[in-house]
């Protein structure tokens, strides 16, 4: 479907993971932009929301051949094998949980959401999160949630939005200036401006102008898949069609995206 | 005191012993309310669910019963649209288990949801492409099928039966109800194989995933094979254990064997499709998608490669091979250990195909998630088993469920002064004498 009064957007990222240092920040920003809810106790962390994960991963190797890698992991906003036909949007029943052609963002309409977690289920990131609390917020924090983002109430399941409320402003402001089209830095999301090592870089795919289409080079004949040899998505075989692209310089790095048979080459299968 | 409600011709225990048996049951469905509830109010928390483990053990159990209760459908289908007439002494039975059943798998979802209050979202705001959308139509159509089958066999209760009205409304749906059996036979086969089809469709998750035929996964055809297959398995166990319990022999053992005959044959056919669909799946799906087949049974404390053996063989060749035997068939204790792999079979493929769904990792650096249930959790998912447990109790005292008990269990005439101990009336006497050990006949 075309946007009526624009170009088609498939808004992305390209997160380089020889700059994360796995600092976290992401997370915080993101939990502080998007009033992520938490518990006195976080121990556990499957019952932790983090939209913004971030992974540590190893090349398995001992001292001094060992490496590790973080790897924050936002929702994929997965297009699936053909439009809009994203691992969870397909099984919601109650519809949700929607993909947008006009953004190629996934949303999560959370009161309409019943909790059945079937979309969870779906998921193979687990960027999925369920409500198993009400939020409470302690002391004073509650003055200083975002007026921007509607908070969950228990019972629902939510996830990264791109911050899409962070679009919506930015639309806003550029149809009363008169203009249809965002300029790139006119919408960012939190995680990417609070990175500090500038490992996350955001913008639209599908606009060749836009520094992640040139990272990333995704290839329209292929389903986006990244041209860039040093760049990958991750479950690339499962044909999810994620947004989220890796930049990685190390192999094993790459490889770990995907899964593969014993003595199968990456090269097996990209083709 | 209420021998005036029982069917015609047949003795029960006292009412002292009855509700014994109901106290029991009624304390473990107590708890299991409590759990239901603490669920409800206090929310999900109350599990031992997490973001990794979503689908839990009561999705299990609600798959599972389902299953189980596929024993009504099959049944029916049997006995109305293909005129196997001796199973009109048994069907009544397997509506009661189907009902029991049906009714159980809907509460258990009601619990499950995060937001009970929303549920109804799940019609008005459908996703047509979801199976669970699907599962949500034909489960709940196919409950008000099961409910109009039950009913007739509650209007034949002696007291009510008196009422001339209740006498023809009972005769007259007795009359169409092969258009219920024919419709409960449909919607089966839809919420049946759209439930196979929850995990079949999900392809980010190659351990549930299955090539497709149009839109539906294979595993959405051997869904309702398997429940097909396997649902008179669990008719026949719980009329054994019904048996074991009143110490009387309620259906005749041609029934029984014709019944078991067909679940062997469903059986063995569904798992040839079966061992097919695995082969394909461990071959070509899951190695397309970077995963070897024991990357699924490897690495974590509980899913071996035992399982994939304990469900397709042991609990799926083996009864279907003792079944479809003639001579294995008609020995009880084979018999009985057939029917009761095979409904710990189709309880396995369930679980699997639910919990183990879960517990595979996907990314190549996530680790396995295994999950063990919270008592609230055991509670709410015993709460269906204490109820069907008082549904058959209640049915089996007060409604002519065997039609076959009358024949096979004569009253005979007792010495004056025990009569009064056992308390078999005047009035059970005399009607029993009057229908001269004639049977019931059958409801559906």
């Amino acid at each position: 479907m075309k946007q009526a009064h624009g170009k088609t957007k498939k808004f992305g990222m390209v997160i380089d993971l020889d700059k994360c240092t796995g600092c976290g920040t992401c997370m915080v920003a993101c939990m502080a932009e998007n009033n992520v809810p938490f518990r006195k106790d976080e121990t556990d962390k499957r019952l932790s929301i983090t939209w913004m994960q971030v992974y540590k991963l190893t090349n398995g190797k001992s001292y001094p051949d060992a490496e590790i890698c973080y790897l924050p992991r936002p929702c994929q906003h997965c297009e699936g094998h053909h439009s809009g036909h994203s691992p969870c949007v397909s099984v919601c029943p109650a519809t949700a949980t929607d993909y947008d052609s006009e953004t190629g963002i996934v949303s999560q309409i959370y009161t309409r959401c019943f909790g059945c977690r079937y979309c969870m289920a779906a998921c193979p990131y687990h960027a999925r999160y369920f409500n198993w609390w009400d939020p409470v917020w302690p002391g004073d924090m509650e003055k200083y949630l975002s007026p921007n983002v509607s908070p969950r109430m228990r019972g629902v399941v939510e996830k990264c939005s791109f911050c899409f409320h962070r679009y919506q402003l930015a639309m806003e402001k550029a149809i009363l200036e008169g203009r249809h089209e965002l300029e790139e830095q006119e919408y960012q999301t939190s995680c990417t401006q609070a990175c500090p090592a500038g490992a996350i870089t955001f913008g639209d795919l599908n606009n060749p102008e836009h520094k992640v289409h040139q990272l990333a080079q995704p290839d329209p004949h292929h389903h986006g898949r990244p041209k860039n040899p040093k760049v990958f998505r991750l479950l690339e075989r499962l044909h999810t069609n994620p947004k989220i692209y890796y930049f990685s310089s190390k192999e094993w790095v790459r490889r770990a995206g995907d899964n593969y048979v014993k003595d199968e080459s990456k090269s097996d299968h990209h083709e | 005191m209420d021998s005036a409600l029982f069917p015609k011709g047949v003795q029960r225990c006292s009412m002292g012993k009855f509700f014994l048996g109901l106290s029991i049951a009624g304390a473990v469905l107590l708890w299991g309310v409590l759990g239901l509830f603490l669920c409800w109010i206090k929310g999900l928390n109350q599990t031992n669910m997490n973001d990794y483990y979503g689908f839990a053990i009561w999705i299990w159990a609600d798959l599972a019963v389902i299953a189980l209760g596929g024993g009504a459908f099959f049944t029916g289908l049997l006995r109305y649209i293909f005129g196997i007439d001796e199973l009109k002494n048994i069907i009544n039975f397997a509506v009661l288990i189907g009902f029991i059943c049906y009714s159980s798998a809907l509460l258990i979802l009601a619990i499950d949801v995060g937001q009970p209050l929303r549920s109804w979202f799940i019609f008005w705001h459908a996703n047509v492409h979801s199976m669970l959308t699907e599962v949500a139509f034909c489960l709940s159509c196919y409950f008000a099928v099961l409910t109009i089958e039950y009913i007739p066999l509650i209007l034949e209760n002696r007291q009510l039966d008196k009422v001339p009205f209740i006498h023809n409304l009972t005769h007259n749906m007795h009359h169409i109800m092969a258009v219920f059996a024919a419709t409960g036979a449909f919607l089966s086969f839809f919420h049946q194989g759209s439930l196979g089809g929850v995990p079949g469709v999900l392809f980010g998750r190659p351990f549930a995933f299955r090539e497709h035929i149009l839109v539906w996964p294979y595993s959405f055809f051997l869904f309702t094979w398997s429940a097909a297959a396997y649902g008179p398995c669990f008719t026949l166990f719980i009329t054994w254990i019904t048996e074991k319990i009143s110490g009387k022999q309620l259906v005749k053992d041609n029934v029984v064997q014709l019944l078991a005959k067909i679940s062997g044959w469903m059986i063995i056919t569904y798992i040839i499709a079966k061992i097919a669909d695995t082969v394909y799946w461990a071959m070509v799906t899951a190695p397309s998608k970077g995963f070897a087949l024991m990357d699924f049974y490897s690495n974590n404390a509980l899913y071996g490669i035992w399982i994939l053996f304990a469900e397709i063989v042991l609990c799926g060749v083996v009864p279907g091979l003792i079944l479809i035997s003639p001579k294995l068939r008609a020995n009880p204790t084979t018999r009985l250990i057939a029917i009761i792999l095979g409904v710990i079979g189709v309880s396995l493929n369930r679980w699997v195909l639910v919990l183990q769904v879960m517990a595979v990792p996907v990314m190549s650096f996530d680790t396995w998630a295994l999950y063990y249930p919270s008592w609230q959790e055991v509670a709410t998912t015993v709460l269906p088993v204490a109820y069907g447990v008082m549904m058959i109790m209640i049915s089996y005292r007060y409604l002519p469920i065997f039609p076959q008990e009358v024949e096979l269990n004569p009253i005979e005439p007792l010495p004056t002064e025990t009569v009064t101990e056992i308390e078999v009336d005047k009035e059970t006497a005399e009607e029993a004498m009057v229908s001269e050990g004639e049977p019931a006949p059958a409801q559906a």
